[in-house]
């Protein structure tokens, strides 16, 4: 009964009964010494995991700068051509790059598409896989849900943290954050594309002796993939929001342009960046939206 | 040759998280509302017991809600049974490991659906060889097997199209072409007909007729409407609340229907369509007769022949030509006329 005695009703209505000061510093120590234990133990360990990322992404990034940019308007333009199958966006697309490279932007829009191209690849790899896993069994999925959830909602400056006492400053602890924001659109929808096929087509498939593998791929896969590509086109724009806070740990293109602009108040200079971003954003989405549709194609005839 | 028939024995099926434990409570006479109400379990088949002769059409009818679906997917397990046997060639479905079900699946059965359940994302000829895709059979033979069948059910030229593409009877045309592709001996056909046009229903129970005639599969069929079951059935099984109420031939039924239930279903019936000539015939020859009418004839059929010919009585022969008995045109009119006690 000693709580009462020492204090009034007052105070103890008012002060919030937090931990005491020592031992909340001791908690706080605690957490960061294991996890620095940690980081000499295993930080060179998992450098040395990522080095292989670093290459591709290093290979890649001085494969498009290198490129001559005339060569790359065009090979651009055609993949643009190969996915959406219209003529205004292949001229849009080529357009945007004309005026971005115009504005003095070309190289850093070239580190930027080819810091997007391989975070996206990543996602596409690790986060499909994961889905499947997923739609497999509602345990899995209730596990890793709340996950995700915590992936697309936790500010991303505290993931940094972690990542760079790993890591340090650099491309692979910049790829890092972007996926972990990105790739939770893709698990998502490639899990709820297998949930919702037609579970008709599912018995008859079991009814005809198709293993779990072969109902896989003759049927959930071709099947979802519409709302699988849903999800890449959302990982995509969501790797492309990222851009600024990777530029924050080390990794260069419009983002690292964007964030000079914001320390120094150059206003001009973000947001010419910040809409050379936004451009391409744009060209991927309808692109990406535009392969979407052509993959249902087989839906769009209905008979009456 | 092999025998193709299916045995099905004693097959219970209680719908719930602990099925089995309540299979003796309805052996011992717990009735599908009771088992519902006390313990949220759902009886779905009781003590089935069918021989489905090989070669034949085997109809099993019931109203929805009836079990019907639920027991043609037994004999593909499908569905688990609760308990119960699925014998085909001295082997029991219900017993066999995941991977000889998935090659009994693979080779012995093909199954057609109400709702058709093709491939929406595959062309006609692709889906019809989905079930040679899955054992493995190459692309060429596949589709050249394929694209005979398609001919047979009158899909020539519609090969690259999309299944949305095509109407409801077409469709299910894709469906029956993709079942017949895969070279089975068994035939599933669950409610096949039931989605279509009465016009196109009656085209496709052409088909299939005309089909069976040479294929001679064992051919399980499930349909709600008694019409098309006395048109297709061999022998035919009645369903109500997932118990066989009634089997036999169309015409045993017709005549002799177990229950006022079935009575009331076949009422409305043409007897003139189910009844045989040879049920109703009085045994001698009648000397004054010049018409004959083969053995196994349809009612309707006789009394049109004896209509046609002016004649007031005729003869019916074997197959040889021999007579074996007589009718009368009185004699076929009032057995074709539904009596007043049904």
């Amino acid at each position: 009964m000693g709580v009462f005695t020492d204090k009034s009703l007052t105070e103890i209505l008012t002060e919030f009964p937090e931990m005491s000061r020592t031992d909340l510093r001791d908690f706080k120590k605690g957490i960061d010494e294991s996890f620095k234990v940690f980081t000499r133990e295993w930080g060179v360990g998992i450098e040395d995991f990522f080095e292989p990322l670093l290459r591709v992404l290093v290979w890649f990034e001085k494969l498009v700068v290198a490129t001559p940019w005339p060569l790359m308007i065009v090979i651009l333009g055609a993949l643009v051509y190969a996915g959406a199958r219209t003529w205004g966006l292949v001229v849009g697309t080529v357009l945007t790059l004309l005026v971005v490279g115009y504005l003095g932007m070309w190289e850093d829009m070239m580190f930027t598409l080819a810091l997007i191209s391989v975070s996206t690849a990543l996602c596409i790899i690790i986060g499909i896989p994961l889905g499947i896993l997923m739609s497999k069994s509602d345990r899995t999925q209730a596990v890793i849900t709340p996950v995700l959830d915590i992936m697309q909602t936790i500010p991303s400056f505290v993931y940094l943290i972690p990542i760079l006492m790993l890591l340090g400053i650099g491309k692979v602890p910049g790829l890092i954050a972007v996926c972990i924001y990105a790739i939770p659109p893709v698990v998502r929808l490639t899990n709820l594309g297998i949930r919702l096929v037609d579970k008709d087509v599912l018995e008859a498939a079991d009814a005809f002796g198709a293993s779990p593998r072969q109902k896989l791929w003759t049927v959930q896969m071709p099947l979802a993939l519409p709302n699988i590509f849903a999800g890449v086109n959302q990982t995509i724009m969501m790797a492309l929001a990222m851009v600024v806070v990777a530029a924050l740990i080390g990794v260069n293109g419009l983002g690292s342009e964007v964030l000079k602009a914001v320390n120094n108040q150059y206003l001009a200079l973000g947001l010419m960046n910040g809409l050379a971003i936004v451009a391409i954003a744009i060209v991927f989405d309808r692109v990406s939206q535009k392969f979407g549709k052509r993959l249902q194609k087989h839906s769009e005839v209905i008979h009456g | 040759m092999a025998d193709n028939s299916i045995d099905v024995r004693g097959l219970y099926k209680i719908f719930g998280a602990n099925g089995k434990k309540y299979v003796e409570a309805v052996q011992n006479g717990m009735s599908k509302d009771e088992l519902n109400a006390k313990h949220g379990h759902v009886l779905g088949l009781k003590d089935i017991n069918i021989h489905m002769p090989q070669a034949k059409i085997q109809v099993i009818m019931g109203l929805s809600g009836s079990g019907k679906s639920t027991l043609i997917r037994h004999i593909n397990r499908l569905i688990e049974p609760t308990v119960g046997e699925v014998i085909y060639q001295g082997e029991d479905v219900c017993k066999m490991s995941e991977s000889d079900l998935r090659e009994f699946r693979r080779h012995k059965t093909a199954m057609v659906f109400q709702k058709f359940a093709l491939l929406p994302h595959r062309t006609v000829i692709t889906n019809a060889l989905y079930g040679l895709e899955l054992q493995g059979i190459g692309n060429a033979d596949a589709e050249e097997r394929a694209r005979h069948w398609l001919k047979r059910v009158g899909l020539d030229g519609y090969e690259d199209r999309y299944p949305n593409e095509l109407s409801g009877g077409m469709q299910q045309r894709v469906g029956l072409a993709r079942a017949l592709t895969n070279d089975a001996d068994i035939l599933l056909m669950d409610e096949a007909f039931s989605a279509l046009d009465p016009l196109i229903r009656t085209d496709m129970q052409t088909i299939l007729l005309e089909l069976q005639e040479e294929l001679h599969k064992t051919i399980v069929f499930i349909t709600h409407d008694l019409d098309e079951a006395l048109r297709l059935g061999d022998r035919i099984a009645i369903l109500r609340d997932g118990a066989v109420i009634q089997q036999g031939t169309g015409q045993e039924i017709v005549l002799n229907p177990a229950d006022a239930y079935i009575s009331d279903f076949v009422k409305e019936v043409n007897r003139g369509r189910v009844i045989r000539v040879d049920t109703i015939m009085e045994s001698g020859t009648n000397g004054s007769a010049s018409v004959a009418i083969p053995s196994g004839s349809r009612l309707e059929d006789a009394a049109k022949l004896l209509s046609d010919s002016g004649e007031a009585s005729a003869n019916i022969v074997d197959g040889e030509g021999a007579s074996i008995g007589s009718i009368s045109m009185k004699s076929t009119i009032e057995a074709m006329v539904t009596p007043a006690k049904h």
